[in-house]
């Protein structure tokens, strides 16, 4: 069924309705009491659910012997970057209003929004190379090697929600304890064990 | 790992002793029946009074000068944890609050402990409204016209005794509707305090109100206190309990992370809290960040209760 050619419109459609359904909120002038935090926890929320979707690829192929789910990895993948950007965005613009004093002493200063914004900044690589072309330029091997870079971005992400939490902490653990099971399973398969080993 | 189940039975479930005592009367007639019956019922009687208007109240002059935040967004965007811990939650779960009857003990180090209903607290002094800035330490920031009295005005009644040095406040923690310390991921029920001098300032304020009308639960009903120059969650809602006591006493926050959450948290933009910046807040209905005042524009009036302390160490 994966291999249908309305599966990528599709998951490109569910991938784009949140943004429609802020967009439509912001239009109706129906964000709430606080739209920009409204805005900023809502783009954060679904940047995270994507790098959680984008790094279950790999063990879902494997455990449901579903090899062409990778045709949807770079898909959620740069969906993700893009709720990213709007994330970094809605900080920029609607938190801080461009006060950019503000904004580099809370990067220096703030753990969670150090974390967080390391995160993004993590993820400009990976979006600009997810190209065919950046993958013969690069080679397979130090393609690959370059994009695990998202491991570092997803724990990031955790940390930057679990940091940003007041008390109750159980939906960053969850979303921890995703992260924890997706990157164990490569780690636990040998995946990188072995490229531990070989580097 | 442990379940916590809810024991099967709870005393309200059990049978009361006149009940049980007159069971045979049961059986011969009715009467007694009947009046034991009304004891059985009587713990369900306890209901919440939709937010009503507030007769007599008082007018006072916006002294702030700044508008009044919207209604709809101070009773849609709460912190009450034991309502949700998401700022639209407590608009919802907290209907199920139930406010009537009520009853406040004042305690502790006094002369006179008194057990006060909602109608004997609405009657300690004639109801006015105050309108006062609230800062959250999350760094937003309202503007309410509370109804109510100087907590001075209440404190008064029982003769602390000299060994009184601070207030302790408890909320009502009510198991059956409200959310667990698990959930919630703080220790409940909800207990701050004051130093006693704080407690008698003029501007710390008994809130039975907002807007003209009685409290609705999300914001504390029936009673709370509100004091304008702290964050916002020294401002206790739904009190049962005030206690005078010698040592300073343990506060929610304070005890969740005494890093972050000191006893006094007075509103300081000097003093950020560890994980975010509190020099500028977020007026709610505003677009651009705005200046924190010290001690949230009240230092006039309460900046000499800390002469002398390094606000710094005392956060």
């Amino acid at each position: 069924m994966w291999k249908s050619r309305w599966v990528k419109p599709v998951i490109w459609l569910v991938c784009l309705t949140p943004f429609v359904y802020i967009s439509w909120l912001t239009w109706q002038g129906n964000l709430g009491p606080n739209p920009p935090e409204r805005v900023e926890h809502f783009t954060g929320d679904w940047t995270l659910r994507l790098i959680v979707a984008s790094l279950a690829i790999t063990p879902l192929r494997r455990l449901l012997r579903q090899p062409n789910l990778i045709r949807f990895r770079r898909l959620i993948g740069l969906f993700a970057f893009f709720y990213a950007c709007l994330h970094f965005l809605s900080y920029v613009v609607l938190d801080q209003f461009f006060d950019f004093h503000a904004m580099i002493a809370d990067v220096l200063k703030r753990p969670y929004i150090t974390v967080g914004f390391t995160g993004f900044v993590l993820l400009i690589p990976l979006a600009v190379t997810s190209t065919v072309g950046w993958i013969r330029r690069l080679g397979g091997k130090r393609w690959q090697a370059l994009h695990r870079l998202i491991y570092v971005t997803a724990i990031a992400g955790v940390l930057h929600y679990y940091w940003l939490v007041k008390s109750d902490v159980r939906l960053p653990l969850l979303y921890a304890g995703l992260v924890a099971l997706e990157l164990g399973y490569r780690f636990f398969t040998g995946k990188l064990v072995r490229k531990a080993v070989a580097a | 790992m442990l379940i916590r189940r809810a024991a099967d039975l709870r005393y309200s479930d059990i049978t009361p002793k006149s009940l049980y005592l007159n069971r045979r009367s049961f059986l011969t007639g009715l009467p007694a029946a009947f009046l034991a019956g009304k004891e059985l019922l009587a713990p369900s009687a306890r209901a919440q009074a939709a937010p009503a208007p507030i007769p007599n109240l008082v007018k006072k002059p916006n002294t702030t000068g700044e508008a009044i935040s919207s209604q709809q967004d101070v009773t849609h965007y709460n912190n009450y944890y034991e309502f949700g811990t998401s700022k639209d939650e407590p608009a919802q779960l907290a209907q199920k609050l139930k406010t009537s009857p009520w009853t406040v003990s004042i305690e502790g180090e006094v002369e006179k402990p008194v057990k006060l209903s909602l109608d004997d607290i609405m009657k300690v002094a004639p109801i006015e409204e105050r309108i006062y800035r609230h800062r959250c330490v999350e760094a937003w920031s309202i503007v309410v016209p509370w109804a109510g009295y100087s907590l001075s005005d209440l404190l008064k009644k029982v003769t602390p005794k000299p060994t009184a040095k601070y207030v302790a406040f408890q909320s009502l923690y009510d198991r059956s509707v409200m959310w667990g310390p698990s959930q919630a991921g703080i220790e409940l029920p909800y207990v701050e305090g004051l130093r006693l001098d704080e407690a008698m300032h003029p501007l710390t304020f008994v809130s039975v109100g907002m807007y003209g009308e009685t409290l609705p639960p999300q914001d504390g009903a029936p009673v709370r206190i509100t004091i304008p120059w702290k964050y916002g969650f020294k401002s206790i809602k739904s009190i049962v309990k005030i206690k005078f006591v010698a040592k300073e006493p343990p506060t929610t926050w304070n005890i969740t992370n005494s890093h972050e959450y000191g006893f006094y948290s007075n509103v300081n933009p000097k003093v950020d809290h560890p994980r975010w910046t509190q020099a500028t807040e977020r007026r709610l209905g505003e677009f651009r960040r705005r200046p924190t005042l010290m001690f949230n524009g009240y230092g006039d009036q309460v900046a000499s209760l800390y002469n002398g302390m390094d606000l710094r160490k005392y956060y």
